[in-house]
């Protein structure tokens, strides 16, 4: 088989280096699988090939000669298409329509709607939807059905390198088998596939070959028969963790500050229980789209429930939160993933973000009046408590970096004052400094008594500050693992287990 | 001495930025009002040049007591605008409010101070309808108004039976209570625009609703129920309605089916003159006074120019676009400066 795409010295940076240095190549009529953790650098990697970003250094060869798209167009022009991973479907058009949205069948200007049916049920018959109406509108179907749709696409199009960014995720076993059997069509034909998929047997089932990718280097690439999913696991984890205790001291706990029992919120969220101990730092692990996130959004009454029990402090709240506004109430903070869309106010002052969801108490003077003064000593008390690099507590929030604006975010809900403080993402896209600041942040509000959730995608951060982990996989809670008795390698399993099972 | 010098100078700065605090609200809405006014005094430095008779006394009372209809109703447009909703209901609930005074003050001969509270009430019922309503279907409060603002009309409609009516001369009373002959609606409007800004930078409400402007979802998030916020703030548009439907009654001495239709656009406009963002979040209720006044400036002084009724609508239409032109480039250049360090 002949080289179809190589790569050299491939690196990009955004915060931090997210990719460096990686070599990999693509046979004609290969599938080349890429596996890795959350960050790992597989998207960004197959971003590059398919024109959607662009390398901040070394360069790539398609069939022996210089490549370097611009864009996602001239990544076509060359034949190269991926089927991403977020679904690009316009909702309002019809199924036909979204299929062909590139290259719609015309006639001076007029679409050939009898062409563009024809098109669309050959393309449908491929992934095995052939009784589906082309004309139907793509909002009407469901997330598996949508998926298949971008499949579609992108096996419709004249390719010879195609990239499959998670294409199973949303799909149930009868439709995963067409499309690998579609999979196995292509590969004949000579096109070149890379295959990137948290499910690891589906990945030893399908790929000539396996490359793992960890911090943004590729470690290794195996051959169909050389590795087994332990060992997989075992390489994306990585052997040399310098286990960085930011942890202290053993705290005392006290008793269980927070029950949850039996929580489902569909379709992502299925009968999740544990405790919360009061001190204690309970990590939530899990793969992207395990649910974690939909889990703590739906305890906080963000997102609707649709069963459980929550019981804080050995009183039933289940039926007393509806909306965020009653955790709050009741003593439950939530520090959400997207600081930006869902925390901060970006033009207004470090002093509004900071004091926001505490202005009716002791910032509330008579006839809703706003003490100004003890606000500003409030929101100064905080910059220097947390040490937030501003000018003034009157600079706008959008001004500071990542890692200030984390701390306002967390300022504020330290100024709240809860009993129970949820963290999504606590530390993503901030420094190195400002992460461990964060993190004795953290530790010292557990040493308090608090209890605190902390949801994250950086493993590595979990077994840092957490004294439990709780596992999620495909929506359930799998299992914990105690501080002292984890390891990566376990807890990877773990997060695997729902997919692999 | 020179340990004395820099312990002292941290402190004088201290001081300083106290100082500064202390007084950098009232700052703040200065300065935000200061190009406002600047355009003002042009608009009447060229009028009174181009015209004899711009530059009196005459010309300012007028003015003056045109305005507080306006006013009014850009007061509670102004907070709507703010929280990034838009209230298009506000001319046509006038027109019901002026309605229900004229039956309460001719049919029921009810006393003039319970028929002004009644038709304040028929707008704050109004405007809670919006809110409510907007909230609970979580529909854009445009849709939701636009509704309004044709149900209203029909309302309108019933309660004057279709025929503007003298309403007697009890209403003009309002109008005859005069000091320096400026009229009391010239004052209550006063009195509006000034606790509106009060609210708005001095007290905790007037915090979430621009907190709500900026980012809902965030304020969601913090534990803050924004629904009874949005309602309230139609409601209190709709009551302001209401109050400027008396106003708007008291000059004519009667109630007219067709009376504020268009309003809502014009205090839109008055408004975004006046610097209010219409995505929300930013905004001053006194900078609104000061866009009612350049609208009526202008009209006024194009009258007197001898300008016809085509040329006016055309200045004043190229006026209102070039403030949200102004508009543009300012938030845009607030944006950039929230964005920078990222």
């Amino acid at each position: 088989m002949t080289v179809l795409l190589k790569t050299q010295g491939l690196a990009k940076s955004y915060a931090g280096p997210v990719l460096s240095d990686v070599n990999f190549d693509l046979l004609a009529g290969e599938v080349h699988a890429l596996v890795g953790e959350n960050g790992a650098g597989k998207t960004t990697l197959s971003h590059i090939i398919a024109g959607l970003r662009t390398p901040d250094k070394g360069d790539m060869k398609l069939d022996g000669k210089p490549y370097a798209p611009a864009n996602k167009r001239t990544a076509e022009e060359h034949g190269v298409h991926i089927v991403l991973q977020e679904l690009n479907l316009i909702n309002n058009l019809s199924v036909a329509e979204n299929l062909f949205l590139e290259h719609l069948p015309n006639q001076a200007g007029w679409i050939r709607r009898s062409q563009l049916g024809k098109n669309a049920q050959t393309a449908l018959d491929r992934v095995g939807l052939s009784d589906l109406d082309p004309n139907i509108l793509v909002k009407r179907l469901g997330i598996g059905q949508k998926q298949l749709i971008e499949i579609a696409a992108g096996l419709s199009r004249q390719c010879r390198l195609l990239i499959l960014d998670e294409p199973t995720a949303a799909l149930t076993l009868a439709d995963t088998e067409r499309l690998m059997a579609q999979i196995k069509k292509l590969k004949a034909a000579g096109v070149g596939i890379i295959y990137i998929s948290h499910h690891l047997d589906e990945v030893l089932d399908i790929s000539d070959r396996i490359s793992i990718l960890r911090d943004g280097k590729l470690i290794t690439t195996k051959g169909r028969g050389e590795i087994t999913i332990d060992e997989m696991i075992r390489l994306m984890v990585g052997r040399n963790l310098e286990d960085s205790t930011a942890r202290n001291d053993h705290r005392k706990f006290g008793s269980v500050l927070l029950h949850v029992d039996k929580l489902s919120a569909p379709p992502r969220v299925t009968d999740v229980s544990f405790d919360l101990l009061a001190g204690e730092i309970l990590g939530f692990a899990g793969l992207m789209g395990a649910g974690r996130t939909e889990t703590v959004r739906a305890l906080f009454g963000a997102d609707p429930r649709a069963s459980g029990r929550i019981v804080l402090d050995g009183r039933d709240i289940s039926s007393l939160i509806h909306s965020p506004s009653d955790s709050v109430r009741l003593g439950i903070g939530f520090l959400t993933e997207d600081r930006k869309a869902q925390g901060l106010l970006l033009p207004k002052p470090v002093r509004m973000n900071v004091t926001l969801a505490r202005l009716t108490d002791e910032l509330c003077g008579p006839g809703g009046w706003l003490r100004r003064a003890r606000e500003n000593s409030v929101a100064d008390n905080w910059v220097q408590q947390l040490g937030i690099r501003c000018s003034s507590i009157e600079q706008s929030a959008g001004n500071l970096s990542g890692g200030n604006q984390q701390k306002v975010v967390l300022a504020r809900w330290l100024y709240r004052d809860c009993r129970v403080l949820i963290c999504d993402e606590p530390t993503r896209g901030i420094d190195v400094g400002a992460k461990f600041e964060i993190y004795r942040l953290l530790n010292q509000l557990a040493a308090t008594g608090k209890g605190i959730i902390v949801v994250s995608s950086d493993l590595k951060e979990l077994l840092a500050l957490c004294d439990r982990i709780a596992v999620l996989s495909a929506g359930r809670l799998v299992r914990f693992f105690n501080r002292g008795e984890w390891t990566e390698d376990q807890i990877m399993a773990a997060a695997f287990s729902e997919l692999t099972a | 001495m020179d340990k004395n010098l820099a312990n002292s100078a941290p402190s004088v700065a201290a001081t300083a930025r106290k100082l500064v605090r202390r007084n950098s609200q009232t700052r703040e809405i200065l300065e935000n009002c200061l190009g406002l006014v600047a355009v003002l005094i042009l608009l009447i430095a060229v009028f009174s040049f181009a015209t004899e008779h711009f530059f009196s006394f005459t010309t300012f009372t007028t003015i003056a007591n045109q305005i507080p209809t306006a006013v009014l109703i850009a007061v509670g447009m102004t907070l709507v605008l703010i929280i990034a909703g838009i209230d298009l209901s506000v001319g046509s609930v006038l027109a019901v409010s002026g309605g229900v005074l004229g039956i309460a003050l001719v049919h029921w001969h009810l006393p003039l101070l319970v028929a002004v509270l009644l038709s304040v009430l028929v707008g704050a019922f109004c405007g809670f309808v919006n809110g409510a309503i907007t909230v609970r279907f979580q529909l854009p409060s445009f849709i939701v108004t636009l509704g309004v603002l044709e149900a209203a009309r029909g309302a309108a409609y019933l309660v004057t039976n279709s025929q503007t009516q003298y309403i007697g001369a009890q209403i003009e009373q309002v109008n005859d209570i005069t000091v320096f002959g400026l009229s009391l609606p010239f004052f209550v409007a006063i009195v509006g625009v000034v606790v509106g800004q009060l609210v708005l930078t001095g007290t905790v409400f007037g915090r979430y609703l621009i907190a709500l402007g900026t980012n809902e979802e965030a304020v969601r998030l913090s534990g803050i129920d924004p629904r009874p916020i949005k309602i309230a703030v139609f409601t209190l548009s709709g009551a302001l309605s209401g109050l400027a439907s008396v106003a708007y009654c008291s000059r004519l001495a009667s109630v007219d089916p067709n009376a504020g239709s268009g309003f809502e656009l014009e205090a839109i406009a008055a408004v975004v003159i006046g610097g209010t963002s219409l995505m929300g979040g930013r905004g001053s209720v006194v900078n609104s006074l000061f866009g009612v006044l350049v609208i009526s400036v202008l009209e006024n002084g194009l009258a007197q120019l001898g300008a016809q009724e085509p040329v006016k609508r055309l200045m004043t239409g190229a006026v209102i676009v070039a403030a949200v032109i102004v508009d543009f480039y300012r938030s845009r250049r607030a944006d950039r400066k929230a964005q920078a360090g990222n």
